[in-house]
């Protein structure tokens, strides 16, 4: 008897914040379209994407090529599904690698104040100040292109918010009961940051991911565009476009489905971060 | 001591004391900014997968060679000594000569600086005048069909590729409208008979007294300008917004409507003088922001700007040109940003710097 009764209401509690927010719903379905396509690129693609035909290179769309060719004859619809999975590594690898070292920065500034704190927050204040796409183009064009360097690079410039955010969450608990029982039973250092800490600021840590989703997605993709990102011959929508800009004039359609891609999903987690305020924020609807 | 002291303390602090404190701080952080990028930069020189000797020598070139080359470079030196050598030669404005044409980089980043400087202030001033304008509109009938138009537009603005937007808008407005002039900064026609005084395009074509050549440089500069511009605008606009809502209750404005009031005198007598500081907070640092979009838009567009500059540079893997671009972009950035804050501090009391 009570499963059926928890198990609907459990059900509108999961669906209800998009229910609240269409932005939040809109979003979601346009990421996880995506998502579905990266994943199930090699079964809805309808030809391999790096399959080339020169006989009908800049080829506009067709029954057998329904955004037409590149200008190896390759087709573009291929080529725009499997090029989904750079642009989402890459976000995700950035995420992965900028969030644990912002927060780690922001916790240890904040648990241990004074000295320790004023030098972080000066160099978390200095990375802030500087220019994130210029350095990133930098360091790749110095170590060489690559998602792997790609990802790095936007990640050594991207930590700072995380930082400031996770030492003013900390500087908030510092002086709480919980971690003073903590530091009673001898937890301290590392083991009482990671294991006390470290929970009570990675939901806003999340929050602040999601909100970056779709800024990640725009360099990504500009650092493809100027031949930063993956490796040639793979497909990455960034290159694509950059591959279709010396016919921009006359084969439009080369240039034109790649950057409709980019803006799509950067819509996409765009809509997420809108909804997401908006629930967290009633003031802004 | 009370807070009630402090602030009687702070107010009593004689003005010139208080300017030399925030000119001390500005001039603070930008010197760590700014020592900071230089570091920065020297370490991508270390970490380079192109040794700087064989470039130098050649990979057939003899140990001894190869071992004076390396003392002549000053890389057999201690890491320390390296980078304080670096740092002073940076700081004396030797930015090192391009690998691929031999030209100081110093000599070619001041030749294409105006032409960035000029490109992404014309977009700042359409942006923030657009962006501004918008955010009012939006934040006075919150929910309307106002916001609604502004929210969609400020999300296209947060999403659209930059260099997408860019090519579209050469493909509709210049190949089949003919309503702008094409990539550059002048038709061929007037590109000689221009001189070049101020570096910058608009102003020079206007002293040469040629109200084509003016207009030329107009039609020009407006495509790319705009798009830059519609990049800045979302962001101006959606603060304008919420800093708009927030002051839209409170209680000086009610007085200000209950004495009669035109909305008009309420948002730019009332509401816009109280919301200037973070207004122009926004403003500046879209500011920055444009110098980096200036690179694509001046890639797309052909503009002979920094942005461009650092990607010819990219493709033809010249070392010193792009950490020469890059710091030249990071020192405005890191000015700028500094900048703001003092700026922001003297026009809002409220916010101490």
């Amino acid at each position: 008897m009570s499963v059926v009764v928890i198990q609907p209401r459990r059900h509108t509690r999961l669906l209800a914040p998009f229910r609240r927010s269409p932005s939040l719903a809109a979003g979601s379905l346009i990421a996880g379209f995506v998502i579905a396509a990266a994943i199930l690129a090699p079964v809805i693609a309808p030809s391999d994407p790096n399959a080339q035909d020169m006989a009908i290179r800049l080829a506009p769309a067709t029954l057998s090529h329904w955004l037409g060719t590149d200008g190896f004859g390759r087709d573009i619809l291929s080529r725009l599904i499997y090029g989904a999975r750079p642009t989402l590594a890459i976000i995700s690898l950035v995420a992965l690698l900028m969030a644990p070292l912002g927060i780690t920065i922001g916790m240890v500034a904040g648990y241990y104040g004074g000295f320790v704190d004023r030098v972080l927050m000066r160099f978390t204040d200095m990375v802030m100040s500087f220019p994130r796409l210029i350095l990133a183009f930098a360091f790749v064009a110095v170590l060489g292109p690559g998602l792997i360097n790609a990802a790095l690079a936007l990640a050594l410039t991207s930590w700072p918010p995380y930082a400031r955010q996770a030492r003013v969450e900390t500087q908030a608990v510092r002086r709480s009961d919980f971690l003073a029982a903590a530091e009673m039973l001898g937890i301290r250092g590392p083991r009482l940051i990671f294991g006390h800490i470290l929970p009570i600021v990675t939901p806003l840590a999340i929050v602040r991911i999601a909100l970056d989703l779709a800024g990640m997605v725009l360099i990504a993709a500009g650092l493809g565009f100027l031949g930063l990102g993956v490796l040639p011959p793979t497909a990455e929508w960034g290159k694509m476009v950059a591959d279709g800009t010396p016919v921009i004039f006359d084969q439009w359609w080369v240039a034109a489905s790649p950057g409709l891609a980019i803006l799509v999903l950067s819509l996409g987690f765009n809509l997420i971060a809108d909804g997401m305020r908006d629930l967290m924020d009633p003031r802004h609807g | 001591m009370t807070s009630a002291d402090s602030a009687a303390n702070s107010h009593y602090r004689s003005r010139a004391v208080a300017a030399g404190f925030v000119l001390a701080r500005w001039l603070g952080s930008m010197a760590i900014g700014i020592a900071g990028l230089i570091f920065v930069t020297f370490l991508f020189t270390h970490l380079s997968s192109i040794d700087p000797v064989i470039r130098v020598v050649g990979d057939k070139a003899s140990p001894e060679t190869y071992a004076a080359a390396k003392a002549a470079l000053g890389l057999d030196q201690p890491f320390v000594v390296q980078f304080v050598d670096y740092a002073l030669k940076i700081l004396s404005g030797d930015l090192g000569t391009t690998w691929s044409t031999g030209q100081p980089v110093l000599s070619d980043l001041t030749r294409a600086f105006p032409a960035t400087f000029e490109l992404a202030t014309v977009a700042i001033i359409i942006g923030a005048i657009a962006g501004v304008g918008l955010g009012i509109l939006a934040g006075l009938w919150p929910g309307g069909w106002r916001d609604m138009a502004v929210r969609l537009l400020s999300l296209m603005g947060y999403s659209v590729p930059i260099f997408w937007l860019g090519l579209l808008a050469l493909l509709f407005f210049y190949a089949r409208l003919h309503w702008f002039g094409g990539p550059g900064r002048q038709d061929v026609l007037y590109e000689l008979a221009t001189e070049h005084v101020t570096g910058l395009m608009l102003i020079d074509t206007w002293l040469s007294g040629d109200a084509d050549a003016f207009r030329d440089a107009v039609s020009h500069i407006a495509l790319p300008a705009l798009v830059l511009a519609f990049y800045s605008t979302a962001g101006i606009a959606r603060l304008t917004r919420a800093a708009i809502l927030e002051e839209l209750h409170k209680e000086y404005v009610i007085t200000a409507r209950a004495k009669g009031a035109s909305q008009f005198r309420v948002v730019f007598r009332h509401i816009l003088p109280n919301i200037r500081a973070a207004i122009i907070t926004v403003i500046a640092l879209s500011y920055a922001v444009l110098l980096e979009g200036a690179v694509f838009t001046e890639t797309v567009f052909a503009w002979p700007g920094i942005g461009r500059y650092l990607t010819i540079s990219l493709f033809a893997s010249d070392m010193p040109a792009i950490l020469g671009g890059t710091l030249v972009i990071g020192v405005c950035f890191v000015t700028l940003n500094a900048l703001t804050d003092v700026v922001v501090g003297r026009l809002d009391p409220r916010i101490n710097p």
